[in-house]
C-alpha cells in the first residue's frame, strides 16, 4: 500500500490536462470562498457553537463534494494531492475534517490523515488518528502515522501504534519521526521484544521491520545514524 | 472464465468466499446496499453500513484480487419504517463516493405507499446524479409488482437502459425485457432461479442486456453461481464468447454507464504475511 507523494499546485498543473485543470481552478476557488465565508462567520459568532447534528451531517458544502469527486476528475493517483489542496485552500477546520473524515471512503479518510499535520489545528484532531488506528484497513493505519501523529500520539498510543504497523504489516517507512521517537523507549523496546518471543513461540516469521526498530529504541550511543 | 458478480452481499461472506470466488473466476462484484435481516430503527444504522460498502468491504475484497463497487439506497422494505425514511435525505452525499456505481437495491417489497415515493424518490436520484439504478422486483406478487415497477421507471427522468430489473424468473422475463431495461436474474440453490432455468431463458431470449448474479448474501445461497451457471452455458453449447458477454461484458456494460468501474486490482499475494485480514480481528 505504497502512498504516492503529494504534489504541489505546480506540480499537478503540469501533469493534468486543461479539463481536469479547470475542474481544480473551481474547485480550490470554491474551497477558498468557504474558507472566507468560515472565518467571517466565525467573527461573527466569535463565542457561538459550531454548527452540528443532523443538518449538519447531510448538508454538504459544494467544495466537499468536489472533494468527494476529485479522483474522477484528476485520476485516482492524484485523488490525494487534490483533496490535501482542497482541504488547504478551505483552511478546514475540525468541524469539516472530522465531517470529511467521517463520511468519507477510504481513500477520502486517507487525505484528511495526510494533511492533519499542514493545518492549524493543534492536537484537536487526535480523535481521527485515533479512529484510524482502530481499524485493520492498512491503508488507513500507514496514513495514520504521519507528522501529525509523531507530533501529537502520547507516547502509549504512539508504541501501539508502531506494534500496529509490524502486526498488519504496514512498512514502518510510513511512521513519522520513527527514529526520534523511539530513541531511548525502554517500553516500546520491551513490546518488540515480546512480541518476537510471541511470534518464535508459534513458530511464525518474526516481521523483517521489527529489528530495525528495536535498534532505534537503543540509547543515544549507538543509535543508528539513519532518520526515518 | 472471467466473472463479474453484479449482485452480492459480502459483508454476509467469509473470506473463504472470496478465495473460493476468486479461484472460480470472480474479478469483480458489484454489493448492493440491502435489508440485513434485522431490521434497522435509525438513519445512522445505514450510514455505518454504507461506510463498509465503502471503506472495509472494498478493502477486504481487494486481498483477494477483486474488484468491489456498491449500490446504495433505501431499500424497499426498510422504507415503510418512518424511522429509516430521512436516509432518503443524506442520500445525495454518498452518490457522489468513487466506487457508487448505482443506486439500488431499489423497487418494491409490499407496494405500499412508502415504497412508492422511495422508489420514485430514488430513480430521481439516480437521474440527477448520472447513475444507473438496480430495481429489485418482489418476491410475492411478482408479474403484478413488475408491471408496476416497469410503470414508476417510465414515469421518471431515468432512461430504461439506465436500470437493471432484478430477480427475474420465466415469468417476468419477457415484459422485463419489453420494457427496454437490462435483466438480472438471481442464481439461488432453491429459491429464485436455478443454472439450468437460466440455460432455458438464454435459449430463449438472447445472451443481450442479460445478468447473472449469486445474490448470495446471509441466507441459503452460494457465491459460486456465477460460475456454476457458465459452465451449464458451455454444457449446452453456448460458446465461450456468450459466456463471456452475460457474466462479464454485460455487467461491465451496465455499471459502466456511471463511469466509475475500476477493476484493475492486484492478483493476491498467498505469501503476504502482513494481511490485517488473515490475522481477523485484533
Amino acid at each position: 500500500m505504497p502512498m504516492t507523494p503529494l504534489l504541489a499546485r505546480e506540480e499537478l498543473d503540469a501533469q493534468l490536462g486543461g479539463a481536469a485543470r479547470a475542474w481544480l481552478d473551481e474547485a480550490l476557488a470554491e474551497a477558498e470562498h468557504a474558507a472566507e465565508h468560515t472565518a467571517a462567520h466565525a467573527a461573527r459568532q466569535e463565542t457561538g457553537p459550531p454548527a452540528a447534528g443532523p443538518g449538519a451531517l447531510i448538508a454538504a458544502p459544494p467544495w466537499e463534494l468536489r472533494y468527494a469527486a476529485a479522483g474522477r476528475y484528476c485520476g485516482l493517483d492524484h485523488a490525494d494531492s487534490v483533496r490535501a489542496l482542497l482541504l488547504l485552500a478551505a483552511r478546514a477546520g475540525l468541524p469539516a475534517l472530522t465531517r470529511l473524515y467521517d463520511q468519507g471512503t477510504a481513500a477520502e479518510r486517507r487525505a484528511v490523515l495526510r494533511t492533519l499535520h499542514r493545518l492549524d489545528i493543534g492536537s484537536a484532531a487526535l480523535p481521527l488518528v485515533e479512529d484510524a488506528l482502530r481499524t485493520n484497513d492498512t491503508r488507513l493505519v500507514a496514513a495514520a502515522v504521519g507528522p501529525y501523529a509523531a507530533a501529537h500520539l502520547d507516547a502509549h498510543q504512539w508504541r501501539h501504534a508502531v506494534l500496529k504497523c509490524l502486526f498488519t504489516g504496514v512498512p514502518v517507512d510510513c511512521v513519522d519521526a520513527l527514529a526520534r521517537r523511539a530513541l531511548g523507549d525502554l517500553e516500546l523496546a520491551r513490546m518488540l521484544g515480546d512480541f518476537a518471543a510471541e511470534r518464535t513461540a508459534a513458530g511464525r516469521d518474526v516481521p523483517a521491520d521489527l529489528a530495525y526498530v528495536l535498534s532505534c529504541t537503543a540509547p543515544a550511543t549507538t543509535v543508528p545514524s539513519q532518520e526515518s | 472464465m472471467r466473472i463479474f458478480d453484479p449482485h452480492i452481499h459480502m459483508t454476509s461472506r467469509t473470506t473463504d468466499d472470496y478465495r473460493a470466488m476468486y479461484d472460480a473466476g470472480v474479478r469483480a462484484l458489484v454489493e448492493p446496499s440491502f435489508w440485513l435481516g434485522q431490521p434497522r430503527t435509525s438513519p445512522a444504522s445505514f450510514f455505518d453500513y454504507f461506510d463498509a460498502l465503502l471503506g472495509w468491504e472494498p478493502f477486504r475484497a481487494s486481498q483477494y484480487g477483486i474488484a468491489h463497487h456498491c449500490t446504495l439506497a433505501l431499500n424497499p422494505k426498510e422504507a415503510n419504517d418512518p424511522r429509516c425514511f430521512p436516509v432518503l435525505d443524506a442520500l445525495p452525499r454518498y452518490l457522489v463516493k468513487d466506487s457508487v456505481v448505482a443506486v439500488g437495491e431499489i423497487g418494491y417489497d409490499s407496494m405500499t405507499p412508502a415504497e412508492d415515493i422511495a422508489l420514485a424518490t430514488q430513480l430521481q436520484l439516480a437521474a440527477d446524479h448520472g447513475l444507473p439504478a438496480l430495481v429489485h422486483t418482489p418476491h410475492r406478487d411478482k408479474l403484478a409488482g413488475l408491471h408496476r415497477t416497469v410503470d414508476v421507471v417510465r414515469e421518471s427522468h431515468l432512461p430504461p437502459e439506465r436500470v437493471l430489473l432484478d430477480h427475474l424468473n420465466e415469468t417476468t422475463v419477457e415484459h422485463a425485457i419489453d420494457s427496454g431495461c437490462w435483466a438480472g436474474f438471481s442464481i439461488y440453490p432453491d429459491t429464485k432461479m436455478d443454472e439450468d432455468r437460466m440455460v432455458t431463458i438464454l435459449r430463449t431470449y438472447g445472451t443481450e442486456k442479460m445478468l447473472v448474479n449469486s445474490a448470495a448474501d446471509w441466507g441459503q445461497s452460494d457465491p459460486l453461481k456465477t460460475r456454476k451457471v457458465g459452465d451449464a452455458m458451455l454444457k449446452a453449447g453456448f460458446t465461450e464468447d456468450d459466456v463471456d458477454q452475460v457474466l462479464w461484458r454485460n455487467p461491465v456494460a451496465f455499471y459502466g454507464q456511471s463511469g466509475r468501474l475500476q477493476l484493475d486490482v492486484a492478483a493476491p499475494d498467498p505469501q503476504h504475511e502482513g494481511n490485517s485480514i488473515l490475522r481477523g480481528g485484533e
